[in-house]
């Protein structure tokens, strides 16, 4: 194998002693010259690594604006609908001089906060959106465009998140594009068998970037350096656990963010953990162990439980953007498996806590899946082990606590059952090894451990 | 796994037998389906050792390779279960029905009348467990590019005709197992694994004869039980000579049986042969006849040690088909078998347009499209599957996504505008809670035509919907269109028609990010062997 592109020095080796600010422009930079201003013979794609919360979408934005200021007239191709309306939303916001198309589905209306700029155009025909700048849609909807007027241009967002397939399906309309993701989330997955196709380097099973390199090897990815989410507690363990050789660090240092409570504990145990996540940002509430149904009833409840008092008890976050109460909207509950996130919305109604955003601001639960690129101040997460008699592929698949453990700013608090390290001891991972399949690191058994190791530093026994 | 298959295994083990998981059957099952009960060789993987094969519960017809090592051999195994396997799959193709339909024309893009052919009926294989299908794809895999006598370079080994097209069979018919829903090829161990729940773990429910002992007492039990001793008896009970009493389903066979039968039967037969060479090389006729004689004996001799090895497994495979035809057929069964009879249709209509045999490996697009194919079609067998049984509809409403209950009160209501259209209000009481929050869509299971409505207010013991289409486009609704005060509806959260899949480009445009085009010849070279 040969590399003919140019070679990408590892920003933290050469940048290591760089502020984070500036080691990130650095980066920045440099992608934003591969892709406005390609050198003659560069490959036709570049790809981005971005570790949660590294200004992925801050980059797409200004790639967006200079490509469409340099004359090109551009298609953006995200994975989800609601990953489509921040994208337009966000675009709208700062770049309101662009013209904006979003692509909808026939039965699927856009988000209203993408549709409140007067700089977007909703229409569920391409061709009505064919003299906008910048056009956006879902991969899903742009496989079924044709393709008469192609884009010479593309950005993909979420790369890592879309499969194969899809990318086979819409790189007909492209020349050119910058795939941007972050590689440490979870993978496209299929419910139909594919072992047929295992180790073909176009299986269309698995993720369009991990396809596009196989076939373009002179594409070297990028990589952003600094996490400006993750709090200076989070950033080092996500980063050794889940990106072991692509380190990032914080864009914050210690103390830099804060949450402090506005009405004292209680002397509960949901009290302690709260307190204990201000503290450190992080915390594991522990429940005895026990097997239990996906919808363990009193999991469930402390979940509930924990959002109630977080609410109760009138936090106030302290950033480097100025300090904020903990309201409704930065608080996010993660589970596994969508039963879980009903059980919890439910259970959090009867506390009287707002789950449905169509009636004013409310604490999202949802999926890993569905959380994916979100961000917010404090997040509660169902252990996806807890309570389970085996650890499935599913339950340890590293990109699934990666996204659950990376969503917040300041302070994650986990909700499990006792004695997950012991079934993850029980349950060493066992999938079979196919030829041509580049193993992953980490997998999931160590990522868990990992997380597993500092999160009992700061465990709270709930009885 | 589901909570209601997690309380019929718990009921499974309390009662020491199956637990019914479906209330009909969910795959087709063909009235002469052909039942191949396949060893393999160890040592060498995919060697075939023997196949028991048939479509009379009672004449089951065996082949051999009397020494697996030997590729001649081998070669005439495949040629003797080709003469076997292709005629009974060739016979499907003879009686078709015409259909009328139309085509595109691709020049002028008018539409031109076509009447295509559907084969009226279509092959059945039935194995007894995924390890059987993964055999047949490994045989079809090594056999579609032989050689025969036909080619234009028909090399040092040319096989007969109906090798290679066994090969193709195989590897198609091994491929479309891989549809979900599809009955073309079956393994007995999936078949009763949708249909009943056992008290063992799914790993041991692999092994047929195992899985069996939950439904009936296995022959030479005494006294005769079903249940965990029983499925442990006929996974370890051994004879005085170490053997198993009821040996493995297959392909791979017992290590003892290896060691203490096959191998000497197999030296036996060698050295019969290797009499035979001498007796020849001595030109004495009556000394070739006896060594002629001997061999003939030694083969005997394995065949009725293979035999004795596939034959418990054969009974059982058929035993399983019994089980399942107590079941009354699924509503939806002959809509997903017109799928396999196309598919058969179809792979009948390349044979004879002489095309050449499928490519080693998928090319880029192949590879999408079926895969786009089987998430279509896993898609519309959950949603079949939820119709025509309620005892996986009961899954459905258990995780959420459906609720079924009785409609206590109708309130007509219209839409706003110059032509109101009724929307009317059903209130339904039920047991069931849905993950359904107001303003979501869900849809009314067994209307015709399909009827949309969306969620005005769930509370716990009532959800109230307001029915949106399927009412006729008059002011009142058609007749019948609105169900009444006291019937009993099913509402699901999940769309009733899966989604079309998109398009793909032709292989020929594979782009950039896949590689380009795929060479032409490249993945399948002509008449290369993989044996040899």
């Amino acid at each position: 194998m040969s590399f003919s592109g140019e070679l990408v020095p590892n920003p933290l080796d050469a940048a290591g002693a760089l502020p984070p600010g500036e080691a990130a422009d650095r980066a920045v930079a440099g992608i934003l010259d591969a892709v406005v201003r390609p050198r003659p013979g560069a490959p036709r794609g570049v790809v981005v690594d971005s570790p949660p919360g590294a200004g992925k979408s801050t980059l797409v934005v200004r790639a967006a604006r200079e490509l469409v200021d340099a004359g090109e007239r551009l298609m953006i191709v995200a994975q989800t609908n609601s990953q489509v309306d921040d994208l337009v939303d966000r675009l709208a916001s700062k770049a309101p001089e662009m013209s904006i198309g979003r692509l909808h589905a026939s039965d699927a209306k856009p988000a209203p906060e993408a549709l409140r700029h007067a700089n977007v155009t909703a229409k569920d025909k391409v061709a009505d959106l064919l003299e906008q700048d910048v056009v956006i849609s879902t991969a899903a909807k742009w496989q079924w465009v044709k393709a008469e007027q192609p884009w010479r241009q593309a950005i993909v967002d979420e790369a890592y998140q879309m499969r194969s397939d899809a990318l086979l399906a819409v790189a007909r309309l492209f020349e050119r594009a910058l795939f941007v993701g972050d590689p440490g989330q979870l993978d496209p997955f299929t419910v139909v068998g594919t072992d047929q196709w295992a180790g073909l380097s176009y299986d269309p099973s698995s993720s369009a970037v991990v396809t596009l390199l196989a076939h373009n090897p002179a594409i070297r990815p990028h990589r952003l350096p600094v996490s400006w989410r993750l709090p200076a507690s989070a950033a080092p363990l996500i980063s050794s656990a889940f990106y072991p050789y692509t380190p990032f660090r914080s864009g914050t240092g210690p103390g830099e963010r804060t949450l402090r409570p506005g009405v004292r504990a209680d002397g509960s145990a949901v009290d302690t953990a709260i307190d204990e996540a201000a503290e450190s940002g992080w915390a594991l509430l522990e429940l005895p162990a026990r097997h239990t149904v996906r919808t363990d009833a009193q999991a469930v409840a402390a979940v509930a439980q924990t959002v109630r008092r977080l609410l109760d008890r009138e936090l106030t976050a302290v950033s480097e953007q100025g300090s904020a109460p903990l309201t409704a909207g930065r608080v996010a509950v993660g589970t596994a498996h969508r039963d879980q996130a009903a059980a919890v919305r439910a259970e959090l109604a009867r506390l009287g806590v707002p789950v449905d955003p169509a009636l004013g601001e409310a604490v999202t639960v949802d999926t890993a899946n569905r959380l994916q690129g979100r961000e917010y101040d404090v997040t509660v997460v169902l252990h996806p082990l807890s309570g389970r008699p085996d650890a499935t592929a599913f339950h340890l698949e590293t990109g699934r606590l990666c996204v659950l453990a990376s969503r917040h700013r300041h302070a994650c608090i986990v909700v499990a059952r006792a004695g997950i390290a012991e079934l993850l001891d029980e349950h060493p991972s066992t999938e079979p090894v196919q030829l041509g399949v580049a193993v992953k690191f980490p997998d999931g058994w160590e990522a868990n451990h990992a997380v597993l190791a500092r999160l009992s530093e700061h465990r709270v026994r709930l009885s | 796994m589901s909570l209601l298959s997690t309380l019929a295994r718990l009921e499974a083990v309390r009662g020491q037998r199956a637990e019914p998981l479906a209330t009909v059957r969910h795959r087709h099952l063909s009235d002469r389906p052909m039942v191949l009960v396949p060893l393999a060789a160890a040592g060498e993987a995919g060697a075939p050792l023997a196949v028991l094969l048939g479509t009379d519960r009672d004449a089951p017809r065996l082949h051999l390779v009397p020494q697996p090592l030997n590729r001649t051999q081998r070669s005439e195994f495949l040629a003797a279960m080709a003469a076997d396997v292709v005629p009974y799959l060739e016979s499907f193709g003879e009686q078709v029905e015409l259909l009328e339909g139309s085509e595109k024309d691709p020049v002028s893009g008018e539409k031109l009348p076509v009447v295509r052919e559907l084969c009226a009926d279509a092959p059945q294989l039935v194995v007894p467990n995924a390890a059987g299908v993964a055999h047949l794809a490994l045989l079809g895999r090594s056999t579609r590019f032989r050689r025969t006598a036909e080619d234009p370079d028909p090399g040092e080994y040319p096989a007969p005709t109906q090798v290679p097209l066994l090969g193709r069979w195989l590897t198609h018919l091994t491929d479309r197992a891989q549809v979900p829903g599809s009955s073309m090829l079956l393994s007995m161990t999936g078949l009763l694994a949708r249909h009943w729940a056992t008290g063992q773990s799914n790993l041991e429910d692999q092994h047929l004869a195992a899985r069996m002992a939950w439904h009936l007492s296995p022959s030479g039990l005494e006294p005769p039980a079903t249940g965990a001793v029983a499925a442990e008896w006929v996974e370890s009970a051994r004879d005085a000579e170490g053997l198993l009493v009821h040996p493995p389903a297959g392909p791979s066979t017992d290590p003892k049986f290896d060691e203490r039968v096959l191998a000497p039967a197999i030296l036996r037969y060698d050295a019969a042969v290797a009499v035979r060479v001498r007796a020849e090389g001595s030109r004495d006729a009556a000394e070739s006849e006896r060594a002629a004689g001997l061999v003939e004996r030694a083969r005997a001799e394995l065949a009725r040690v293979l035999l004795a090895a596939a034959l418990p497994t054969w009974h059982d495979v058929w035993h399983g088909l019994e089980l399942l035809r107590e079941l009354p057929p699924a509503d939806h069964l002959p809509d997903r078998w017109e799928g396999d009879r196309w598919s058969f249709t179809m792979h009948r209509d390349r044979v004879a347009a002489g095309e050449p045999p499928q490519p080693r490996r998928d090319d880029a697009v192949t590879a999408a499209r079926k895969l786009a194919q089987r998430e279509r079609e896993q898609a519309k067998l959950e949603i079949q599957e939820a119709l025509d049984d309620p005892l996986a509809m009961a899954e459905r409403r258990l995780a959420g996504e459906a609720f079924a209950g009785e409609v206590v009160d109708v309130v007509p209501e219209w839409s706003a505008g110059r032509s109101p259209k009724p929307r009317p209000l059903l209130v339904v009481r039920t047991g069931d809670r849905p993950h359904a929050d107001p303003g979501r869509e869900v849809y009314r299971a067994h209307a015709e035509p399909a009827q949309r409505a969306e969620i005005v207010s769930a509370e716990s013991g009532e959800v109230v919907v307001r029915l949106l289409s399927g009412m006729g486009r008059r002011k009142d609704p058609e007749p019948g269109s609105v169900p009444e005060v006291g019937s009993r509806v099913v509402f699901t959260l999940f769309e009733l028609a899966p989604r079309q899949s998109a398009p793909l480009p032709e292989p020929a445009d594979t782009p950039w990010t896949h590689g380009g085009p795929p060479v032409v010849g490249e993945d399948s070279p002509a008449g290369a062997d993989e044996w040899e």
